[in-house]
C-alpha cells in the first residue's frame, strides 16, 4: 500500500505541487504505516491507573466504606437540563455568555446501541495553574512504590485514539465515572428544543410511518386458511386426556379420538405492521494522518449530535452506517469503531464517497430510505481538484435527502482542498437544498458545533 | 456510660429544599443508640491515647440520595443554594485544581463536629471509622492552619448565610447567582495566610512602622550613626518606654525629630516608595470597589463577604490533606487493634486498612503516604535522630544503628500534627531514608513514538525528586496580587507572579469578566504564557520532533466591556 501511495503521490507531483503541500502530504504518508487499530479497552482496575490520580480525589466515605459514588439518575438530569438550558438563554439576554454545555462527549462503548454518553456540564472558571504545558512525550509524574532499577520501564499502555488526548476524554484512568447515560433520542429531543434546531420539512418524501402486510402469522381456532396439524393433535390429545378417552397413554389408538370442531386450529391471514426505518444516514470521517487532534472530535462529536438530531426527527426510525477513509474507504460496524479509530495515512475523499454509491447501488437502498449523508474531514485531500470526488458526488446528489461535508480546519492553511473544489463545482450554489458545507476552526466551541449542525440540515 | 444524646432538630441536620422556597424539609437520621454507645467508648480510648477533642459530637446516617444532596455543598448541609450545586459538573482535567475539597467527606469541622455514616456497617467497621473521625476531630481542633475556624460553628454560620442570599434572592433574582458566579470566580485568591497571620500576631509584639524604619533603616542606612550611639539611642527609647509608657512612642519621637528634622520626610517618602499591593483580591474589591459602593450596589457586598468566608473556612483543609488524612489512619490503625470491643476481626480490618493504606504502584495515595510519613517519624523521633549529632553523621552504619533512647516519639508526632501544613511536612520529613525503607520512587510516563505507546518508568528514586513532585501535586492557587500603583483611571492591575506554570488559557476570559464586573471599571492581569508555538495543528501530531524546550512570554490581559484583548510585554 505504501508502494501505491508513494507511486501517487509522484504522479501528483509531476503534475505540480507547492512544496508546502507536499510536505503535507509527506506528513500523512509517513502514518501510513501506523494502522488504524482500535484502542485496547482500558480496565479501570489497572495497576496504572492511578497515575495521574489528584490526592485530592480521594475521600473517607468512599474509602473508608468502599463505595461507589452515587449516581444521578437520567430522569432526574434530564429535568434539571431543561432548568439550566432556560437559565442560560437568560444568560445570554443578560449579556453573560452561556455556560452550559451539553453533549459534549460522546464515546459510547463497545455494543452500547443506541446510547450515548450525555453530559450536561459547567465548569466554574477560576485563575489556576495549567499544568499540561509540557513538552508532549512527557506524559508527566507522579509517585510510585516498588521494585524496578531507575529507568526501568514498569508498565505500558497503548496510546489511545485522538480521543483520548482531547480534553473532553473521559475517565483518563480516573477510576472513578462520573458519566450519565441517556438515549440518543433524549439528546436529540433536547437539542430540537433547547437550540430550536429545525424540524424536519421534507415531509413529501416522508414514506409512511407503518405499513401493513397481510400474512399467515395468528392462530385461530374452529376455521382459517390452513389447518395446524401439529397444534390441532395436541388440542385433540388434550380433550380425550380430559374426557377419559385415553386409558393408557403409552398405547393410544388415533381411531377412537373424538374430535370437536373447536379442537381444530388453524392459521388466519391476518394484518401485520410493518415498522420501516425511515433514515438511512451515512457518517463518513476522514481518519488520515492529518487528523490528529482536535479536529477528530470535533467532527465526531458534531455527528453524535446529528445522529442523536435525526433520530428523534424519525421517531427512532433511523439507520446509520459508518464509513471511514484515508486513501481507502471501510466501512465499520459502529459507533465504538467508528469514533475510535486511530488516525493515519494519506487523504482520498473519493474513496469514501465512491463506497458510499456503491452500498446505496448495490443494496438498492435509494428507493426506500431518505438517505443522509455526513462528511467529516479537515479539508485535506490529495486529490486536488476533486476530479474523482466531485462526479462522486454529483451521483450521491441524485438521491440522497442531503448531503452535509464539515471542514475542521487547522487554522494556519487558509482554503482546504476540499471547500476549493466544493465551491468550484458549483454544487453548492447550484444545490443549496441538497448539499451544504460547514468550515470551523479546530479551537471551534460548542455553540458554533450545533450553530454548523443548523446550517448543515436546515 | 452516659451517652448524651443530641436533639434531632439540631441545626446541623436540618436542611431546606433546594432553592429555599419550597419548604420541604428533610430530617437526617442520627446514629442509634446502641452505635452512639459504641463512639463514646471510641472516645474515651481515643483521649487516654492523648487525642483531644470537643465532647459533643453529631453522627448522621446518610442514604445515597441525601449524598446526592450534600457532596456539591462539600457535606454542609446549610451551606447556600447556588445552581452550579444542582448540576454534575463533569470531572474534568483540572477539576480537583477548580473544586480541591473532596465532596465525600465523612466528618466536617463544625461545632459540633458532625460525621456521616451509611447505617448498614457492622460494629467493628464502625469502630474503625469511629477512630478515623475522632482523629480528624482532634486535627480540625488542634492543628494551628484551623485557628481561623476554631471560634464558631460554620454550620451556623452557613445557615443565616444561606438565608441571607435566599433573602436576596427574592428582590434580586438572578442577578444574585451573578454575583455569587463571579464572586466564586475569584474565591481561591483570599490570601488565606495572610488572614492566619493576622490571627496569631499578638498586638504587643508589633513596632510601629515609623520606629522600625529609625532604627532598622534611618539610624543605620541614612544616617551612619556609630553603633555607641545607636545603643544610646535603643537606650533612650527603653527610658522612655519605662517612663512615659502609652506616650512612650510620641516622647521618643518629639526629641528624635529635633535632632533630624527630615526624619518624617523621609520617613513618608518610604512608605510613598513602598509597593501597595494586596493577594486578597476579594477582601480589595469589597473594601475598594466604586460599583460595590454603590448605595444600589452595596448587597453584593454581604455575598461577597460570604463567598469569601466560605472558601477561608475550606483553605485549611485543602493543605493538610496527607496531614490529616495520615493522621487519621494513624490512629484508627494503632486504636483499632488496641481496642478490646471487637476482637476477632481483625482480618476483616486488615482487609479494609489495607485497601485504604495500600501504597499504589503507581499513583499518590494520601491516607498511605502520610500514614507512612506519621510512623517513620514517630520511629526517627524515638531514637532522637531529629537532631543535629544525627543530620551530622556521616557514617552508614552509625546512622543506621543510631538510637539514643529518648522514646519521646509520640510527643514529636503531637506536635507535628499541631504545626505542619502538607507542603512542610513533605519538606521536612520526606528524606532518603523514608524514600528507601518503602521503596518509593517518582514515576515517570513518557511516549513511546515507535511502538505508539505510554511508557511508565522509575524515573527517580532520589529523595529530592520525589518531594519535588509531591509538592508540586499539592494544591496551589496562583499568586495573583492587585497592585495599587498600576491601576490607571479607575482600572484594576493584577499582577500574577509565575511560578513555572502558566494560567489555565479558557478560563481567563470568563474570570475576568466577572472581576471586571465586580470592580466597575477595566482589569488588567499580567501574566506569563508559554510562547506561540509554530504551526500548532502540526505539533499536535505525534510523529513530529517536538521542541523540549517552552519560551516563556510576559503577557497583559485586558479586559474591557467584556472584550478581553491581549498583548505581549
Amino acid at each position: 500500500m505504501r508502494n501505491d501511495l508513494k507511486t501517487y503521490l509522484e504522479e501528483l507531483k509531476a503534475h505540480g505541487l507547492s512544496p508546502e503541500r507536499e510536505a503535507r502530504m509527506r506528513d500523512e504518508l509517513a502514518t501510513a504505516d501506523n494502522g488504524h487499530g482500535l484502542p485496547p479497552d482500558l480496565s479501570l482496575d489497572d495497576d496504572l491507573s492511578g497515575f495521574n490520580r489528584s490526592i485530592y480525589a480521594f475521600g473517607d466515605l468512599l474509602a473508608l466504606r468502599q463505595a461507589v459514588s452515587p449516581q444521578y439518575s437520567v430522569a432526574g438530569l434530564m429535568k434539571s437540563l431543561d432548568e439550566l438550558l432556560e437559565r442560560d438563554r437568560q444568560r445570554e439576554q443578560d449579556g453573560f455568555p452561556r455556560k452550559i454545555r451539553v453533549g459534549r462527549l460522546a464515546k459510547p462503548g463497545r455494543g452500547g446501541k443506541g446510547k450515548v454518553v450525555i453530559v450536561p456540564t459547567t465548569v466554574e472558571e477560576k485563575l489556576f495553574h495549567d499544568s499540561t504545558i509540557k513538552p508532549p512525550d512527557d506524559g508527566g509524574v507522579s509517585g510510585g512504590t516498588g521494585e524496578g532499577e531507575q529507568g526501568e520501564v514498569i508498565g505500558e499502555q497503548p496510546v489511545r485514539g485522538e480521543g483520548e488526548q482531547s480534553a473532553t476524554g473521559h475517565g483518563q484512568g480516573e477510576g472513578e465515572k462520573h458519566e450519565m447515560e441517556s438515549s440518543a433520542y433524549e439528546l436529540g429531543r433536547t437539542l430540537t428544543e433547547k437550540f430550536q434546531l429545525p424540524n424536519l420539512k421534507e415531509k413529501g418524501k416522508k414514506r409512511s410511518f407503518t405499513r401493513y402486510t397481510y400474512d399467515l402469522t395468528d392462530k385461530h381456532r374452529g376455521f382459517g386458511q390452513v389447518l395446524d396439524k401439529k397444534a390441532t393433535l395436541r388440542k385433540i390429545v388434550e380433550t380425550n386426556i380430559a374426557l377419559g378417552n385415553i386409558p393408557d397413554v403409552a398405547d393410544i389408538d388415533p381411531t377412537r379420538f373424538l374430535i370437536a370442531p373447536r379442537d381444530k386450529v388453524y392459521r388466519i391471514l391476518s394484518r401485520e405492521k410493518d415498522y420501516e426505518p425511515q433514515a438511512l444516514v451515512f457518517f463518513l470521517r476522514d481518519y488520515s494522518g492529518s487528523m490528529a487532534g482536535l479536529v477528530t472530535d470535533l467532527v465526531v462529536t458534531q455527528h453524535v449530535l446529528i445522529y442523536s438530531w435525526l433520530l428523534y426527527q424519525y421517531g427512532g426510525q433511523v439507520e446509520s452506517r459508518f464509513i471511514l477513509h484515508d486513501t481507502e474507504a471501510r466501512e465499520v460496524p459502529d459507533f465504538y469503531s467508528y469514533y475510535n479509530s486511530r488516525v493515519a495515512g494519506g487523504t482520498q475523499v473519493s474513496r469514501a464517497y465512491h463506497m458510499v454509491n456503491e452500498i446505496v447501488a448495490k443494496e438498492s437502498l435509494a428507493n426506500d430510505y431518505n438517505i443522509y449523508v455526513f462528511h467529516g474531514t479537515d479539508g485535506d485531500d490529495w486529490d486536488e481538484g476533486g476530479e474523482k470526488a466531485i462526479p462522486e458526488l454529483r451521483q450521491m446528489l441524485t438521491y440522497a435527502s442531503r448531503v452535509g461535508v464539515t471542514i475542521a480546519e487547522h487554522g494556519q492553511t487558509g482554503s482546504t482542498e476540499v471547500a476549493r473544489y466544493l465551491d468550484d463545482s458549483g454544487l453548492l450554489s447550484d444545490k443549496p437544498e441538497l448539499i451544504r458545507m460547514d468550515i470551523m476552526q479546530e479551537d471551534a466551541d460548542e455553540p458554533r458545533l450545533i450553530e454548523g449542525i443548523k446550517k448543515l440540515i436546515s | 456510660m452516659t451517652t448524651p444524646r443530641p436533639p434531632p432538630e439540631s441545626g446541623g441536620g436540618r436542611q431546606t429544599g433546594r432553592g429555599g422556597t419550597n419548604q420541604v424539609e428533610k430530617i437526617m437520621e442520627l446514629i442509634n443508640q446502641h452505635t452512639k454507645q459504641i463512639m463514646e467508648g471510641c472516645k474515651e480510648r481515643a483521649r487516654a491515647a492523648g487525642l483531644s477533642f470537643t465532647d459533643e459530637t453529631l453522627e448522621y446516617l446518610v442514604t445515597n440520595r441525601d449524598l446526592l444532596e450534600l457532596s456539591p455543598k462539600v457535606m454542609i448541609p446549610t451551606l447556600y443554594d447556588y445552581w452550579v450545586h444542582d448540576v454534575e459538573v463533569l470531572r474534568e482535567k483540572g477539576k480537583y485544581e477548580l473544586y480541591p475539597g473532596n465532596p465525600y467527606e465523612t466528618v466536617i469541622n463544625t461545632r459540633p463536629p458532625i460525621s456521616f455514616y451509611n447505617d448498614n456497617n457492622p460494629d467493628w467497621l464502625n469502630v474503625m471509622i469511629f477512630y478515623h473521625v475522632l482523629a480528624h476531630i482532634d486535627f480540625f481542633q488542634n492543628n494551628l492552619y484551623f485557628r481561623n475556624t476554631w471560634d464558631y460553628d460554620f454550620t451556623g454560620q452557613a445557615l443565616s448565610d444561606k438565608r441571607v442570599i435566599a433573602k436576596l434572592r427574592a428582590e434580586k433574582g438572578r442577578w444574585v447567582d451573578y454575583v455569587i458566579e463571579f464572586a466564586r470566580g475569584i474565591d481561591n485568591l483570599v490570601d488565606f495566610h495572610g488572614e492566619l497571620s493576622g490571627l496569631f500576631t499578638t498586638s504587643e509584639a508589633g513596632y510601629s512602622d515609623r520606629l522600625n524604619y529609625y532604627f532598622d533603616v534611618f539610624l543605620q542606612s541614612v544616617k551612619k550613626v556609630s553603633i555607641s550611639d545607636y545603643i544610646k539611642e535603643v537606650n533612650r527609647y527603653n527610658v522612655c518606654l519605662k517612663n512615659f509608657g502609652e506616650q512612650a512612642e510620641k516622647t521618643f519621637f518629639g526629641e528624635a525629630t529635633q535632632r533630624y528634622p527630615e526624619l518624617e520626610t523621609h520617613f513618608s517618602k518610604m512608605e510613598d516608595a513602598r509597593p501597595k499591593t494586596s493577594r486578597d483580591l476579594l477582601g480589595f474589591l469589597l473594601d475598594n470597589s466604586g460599583f460595590l459602593n454603590r448605595d444600589e450596589n452595596t448587597w453584593m457586598k454581604s455575598i461577597l463577604e460570604i463567598v469569601r468566608k466560605t472558601s477561608i473556612f475550606f483553605q485549611p483543609q485543602i493543605r493538610t490533606k496527607i496531614l490529616n488524612e495520615g493522621w487519621a489512619s494513624y490512629w484508627h490503625e494503632n486504636l483499632f487493634l488496641q481496642d478490646d470491643r471487637i476482637k476477632g476481626h481483625e482480618v476483616d480490618f486488615a482487609r479494609v486498612h489495607a485497601g485504604v493504606t495500600a501504597m499504589p504502584r503507581v499513583g499518590m495515595n494520601p491516607y498511605a503516604l502520610g500514614m507512612r510519613l506519621f510512623t517513620n517519624i514517630e520511629d526517627q523521633a524515638d531514637k532522637g535522630r531529629y537532631s543535629f549529632v544525627f543530620q551530622r553523621l556521616a557514617d552508614s552504619a552509625a546512622r543506621k544503628d543510631f538510637d539514643t533512647g529518648v522514646a519521646n516519639g509520640r510527643d514529636f508526632i503531637f506536635k507535628v500534627r499541631e504545626n505542619l501544613c502538607d507542603y512542610l511536612f513533605i519538606k521536612n520529613y520526606l528524606d532518603q531514608d523514608f524514600l528507601d525503607r518503602h521503596k518509593l520512587f517518582v514515576a515517570g510516563k513518557r511516549l513511546d513514538q515507535q511502538r505508539m505507546v505510554w511508557q511508565y518508568y522509575v524515573k527517580s528514586r532520589k529523595a529530592d525528586d520525589y518531594r519535588q513532585m509531591a509538592l508540586d501535586s499539592l494544591y496551589h492557587p496562583p499568586a495573583i496580587r492587585v497592585d495599587m500603583s498600576k491601576g490607571i483611571d479607575g482600572s484594576l492591575y493584577l499582577v500574577h507572579s509565575f511560578e513555572g506554570k502558566q494560567l489555565v488559557r479558557e478560563y481567563i476570559a470568563n474570570t475576568m469578566m466577572g472581576i471586571e464586573y465586580l470592580w466597575g471599571g477595566p482589569v488588567y492581569l499580567e501574566t506569563s504564557e508559554a510562547g506561540a508555538v509554530h504551526g500548532q495543528a502540526l505539533s499536535a501530531r505525534r510523529d513530529e520532533p517536538q521542541e523540549g524546550e517552552i519560551r516563556w512570554q510576559r503577557v497583559v490581559y485586558t479586559m474591557n466591556e467584556k472584550v478581553l484583548s491581549k498583548k505581549a510585554l
